[in-house]
């Protein structure tokens, strides 16, 4: 019997379902070989951005894997502003010194309002003294994925650089000359963005693989001259460091979590980057290795140290949001038992499952903490925004024991105080403080305090480590502010923790 | 019993310096007015320095104050602000003979009685940092009360000896460290080893560790905060030396309470000199 084409239109009307209208009705790209395989492939930037469908008010977002290497973030506003756009939402996953330029896109009406984890540089400065008009909207590395789960983030484009993409947009950040390592940020805004441009200075033969962004979620690929310069992506001393003070506060800290009654077989753990935190990781590997105790996983921004940890066996794998440093980029590429995670895979407090929930040990650092244990890591002690959130409040929610490291005084100002200027992380989640005068245990945990005196660990107070701070620093005149709110802190549930105020001129 | 492990040189013009390095704990802290603080820094160093001894910063740490040589016009200033500012020791550089210690002593003498300090609670240490200092240790060390440790300094005795540093187990310091610590050891003083130079070279400092904790120094003039670790890890005891120290000091407490005029161990006698050295293992291993 022939095909009877009626009876299917038929059907079709009276149940309300699409009628058949041709093979290519609804994938007019099979019809042209040259678009079936080249249709992602976009000359020019420009033209990816008209592509796109970008309007005035949109919102554009973008990554930090290239951290002060970035060279997309510029090179994109750049363009937009040239094509005349205005009133944009710019929502990269952190924004750091080498994006001072965007202040003249501000300035201009081009960028009206911000979401991003950090502010640094003549642009925190700027936006602290009331450059916008909108607050900037100050999320966590978790929280940031919470924010386009409920859509009060919702991405209109968002232009990813990746070390290397085949033309159907399949794109990964280990594999390359610029190994950058783990896109686990840009992972989310391929999902959640309506618009996805890949941009590349690397286009490889389809399939490039492994496939951190997928082809099923890109829309464009562009092949520009810059998309980053992984040289510049260390954060974190590689070699151990040669300050004293953090070689100091590394031994203490190294002894706090020994001694923390975590520090056992499969125990689990996120150290993160920065000279002190690099050189806790080295010896507390030492302290590892000395006693066979393995590490299940560790999570986390990764750097060398930990890499080591990996291959010496101590550690069973690595979960990696970011890579601080090429030494990960590459165990990245290379080593099965280290892998990439996305943003809501690590931290989000709404995800279905994040490493987070699952860390035994962390060590964060602080630019202040209070005597209530909260922690500033965004505002600096002249109220200026110079940090950033990160995943200081989604981990140290969820871990087990979330060990603090700051000096007890930073040039003549102190980092223990009376009130915090800006709470990023609540003290309720901080077990420990440990500074170079003392550790602090918070008073929620007594057993952690008696294990820690116990092993004859230099332990005092918070109010103790704050009176010494006066004692050899006095007392710091308060930051004067005015009512005017230019960036709102939220917790990594959407909530709102606090806000950050201009700073008086 | 003081542990004179780690002496560290902190630069008595560099306030930043002078303000946090009592966290890294040294046996001894040495603030240089000498070579480190250059021609035009020679006041602000003094003022600085007499401050942070006002301060308790560095309580529970041996303060020493390194004064420009006899033959500068500073060391009379040196010596006024360090006596009187409460120093503990006053280090003199490039000792040469008996004479430049009475020198020093005759005027600290003098301040001690002008601002009421106690006469005689100033003590000296004297570096020693030529061939002739070398040969003048032994009446170097003995020649006063005040005098309580000796120091080594390297690099000039090198220059004056036509000789230059070498690795390995350093000849060119064979002698001068072997004089000197028999100096000490004759006047019952301690002695400090040379500073080592290159603060990145972890390796190289703990040979030279080894050198002078074997010949029987009691520690080293430190140039980094980084190096006190790893000389106080260094000097730490093994833990059979710190099992046997316990030993012999519950021992010697035992035939205390017996009234026993004899003490032994494992049928070994046990006499005054070996309860001292149990309890200078002891205080060795709980600073650690």
């Amino acid at each position: 019997m022939s095909y009877d084409k009626k009876r299917a239109q038929d059907y079709a009307a009276q149940h309300n379902l699409p009628e058949f209208e041709g093979v290519y009705a609804k994938s007019p790209q099979l019809a042209n070989t040259n678009q079936k395989y080249h249709r992602k492939l976009i000359p020019s930037l420009e033209e990816a951005i008209k592509a796109s469908g970008l309007k005035d008010g949109d919102t554009v977002s973008f990554h930090h894997a290239f951290r002060e290497g970035d060279k997309v973030v510029m090179q994109v506003m750049k363009t937009i502003a040239e094509m005349g756009f205005k009133n944009l939402t710019i929502a990269p996953s952190s924004l750091l010194n080498c994006h001072d330029g965007l202040l003249e896109y501000i300035r201009s009406g081009v960028i009206t309002k911000i979401f991003t984890s950090g502010l640094r540089g003549e642009l925190g400065e700027a936006i602290s003294n009331g450059v916008m008009d909108t607050p900037v909207q100050i999320h966590s590395h978790g929280g940031r994925v919470h924010l386009l789960q409920t859509g009060e983030l919702s991405i209109d484009v968002a232009f990813l650089g990746v070390a290397s993409a085949d033309e159907f947009g399949n794109a990964n950040g280990s594999h390359g000359a610029l190994s950058c390592g783990s896109l686990g940020y840009a992972k989310v805004d391929a999902q959640f963005a309506r618009y996805v441009v890949v941009l590349t200075q690397e286009l490889i033969d389809y399939p490039n693989y492994p496939t951190s962004l997928s082809q099923d979620q890109v829309d464009a690929v562009v092949t520009v001259d810059e998309v980053g310069d992984p040289s510049l992506i260390s954060v974190g001393a590689a070699r151990l460091t040669k300050n004293p003070r953090d070689l100091m506060l590394a031994r203490i800290a190294a002894s706090v979590i020994e001694n923390s009654g975590f520090f056992k077989s499969n125990f689990s753990l996120q150290t993160g980057s920065g000279g002190a935190a690099t050189a806790t990781t080295i010896f507390l590997g030492e302290k590892m290795v000395e006693k066979n105790i393995k590490a299940s996983f560790a999570l986390g921004g990764i750097t060398g140290p930990i890499v080591d940890l990996l291959n010496k066996g101590m550690i069973e794998a690595i979960a990696d949001v970011q890579s601080f440093d090429t030494v990960a980029a590459h165990s990245l590429r290379d080593n099965t038992a280290h892998t990439e995670i996305s943003a809501n895979e690590y931290a989000n407090a709404t995800s279905k499952g994040a490493f987070v929930d699952r860390v035994d040990v962390v060590l964060l650092s602080a630019l202040e903490v209070d005597t209530d244990f909260n922690v500033n890591v965004l505002t600096g002690s002249d109220g200026i925004m110079r940090g950033a959130s990160g995943g200081h409040c989604d981990v140290a929610a969820a871990a087990n024991l979330t060990v603090i490291v700051t000096p007890l005084l930073r040039a003549r100002m102190p980092c223990i105080v009376d009130s915090v200027n800006t709470v990023v992380t609540p003290g309720q989640t901080i077990d420990v403080v440990v500074t170079d005068h003392g550790i602090a245990v918070n008073p929620n945990n007594p057993d952690l305090e008696k294990r820690l005196r116990d092993a004859k660990l230099p332990v005092t107070t918070i109010e103790e480590l704050r009176d010494l701070a006066i004692a050899r620093a006095g007392k710091p005149d308060p930051i004067a502010y005015t009512d005017k709110v230019v960036a709102v802190v939220r917790y990594r549930d959407g909530s709102v923790m606090d806000v950050v105020r201009q700073v008086t001129p | 019993m003081k542990l004179r492990r780690s002496m560290m040189f902190i630069p008595g013009s560099n306030a930043g310096m002078l303000s946090n390095s009592y966290i890294y704990k040294p046996d001894s802290v040495m603030f240089d007015l000498e070579d480190a603080v250059s021609l035009t820094e020679k006041d602000t160093a003094r003022h600085l320095v007499f401050n942070t001894l006002q301060t308790n910063l560095y309580d529970g740490i041996e303060t020493v104050v390194r004064i420009n040589g006899v033959d500068t016009p500073f060391w009379e200033d040196d010596l006024d602000m360090a006596v009187r500012g409460g120093v503990q020791i006053v280090r003199l550089p490039k000792t040469e003979s008996v004479d430049d210690v009475k020198e020093i002593e005759q005027r600290i003498e003098k301040i001690e009685k002008d601002c009421g300090r106690k006469a005689g609670d100033t003590k000296i240490m004297a570096a020693i940092e030529s061939a002739c200092g070398v040969v003048n240790s032994v009446a170097i060390a003995r020649s006063t009360p005040r005098m309580v440790a000796i120091a080594l300094a390297g690099f000039d005795y090198l220059v004056d000896m036509q000789t230059s540093r070498s690795a390995g187990s350093e000849p060119e310091l064979f002698y001068a460290r072997a004089a000197v610590l028999h100096a000490a050891r004759a006047a019952k003083i301690d002695a400090f080893d040379v500073a080592y130079g290159d603060v990145n070279d972890d390796a190289g400092f703990l040979r030279e560790v080894e050198i002078a904790k074997n010949l029987g120094y009691n520690g080293k003039s430190l140039i980094h905060p980084r190096q006190i670790d790893l000389l106080h890890k260094a000097y730490a005891p093994a833990q059979k030396d710190i099992d046997h120290a316990r030993q012999v000091l519950q021992a010697a407490k035992e035939a205390q309470e017996k009234g026993l005029g004899v003490v032994s161990l494992n049928g070994k006698m046990i006499d005054p000199p070996v309860i001292h050295e149990a309890q200078r293992v002891i205080l060795l291993a709980e600073n650690a």
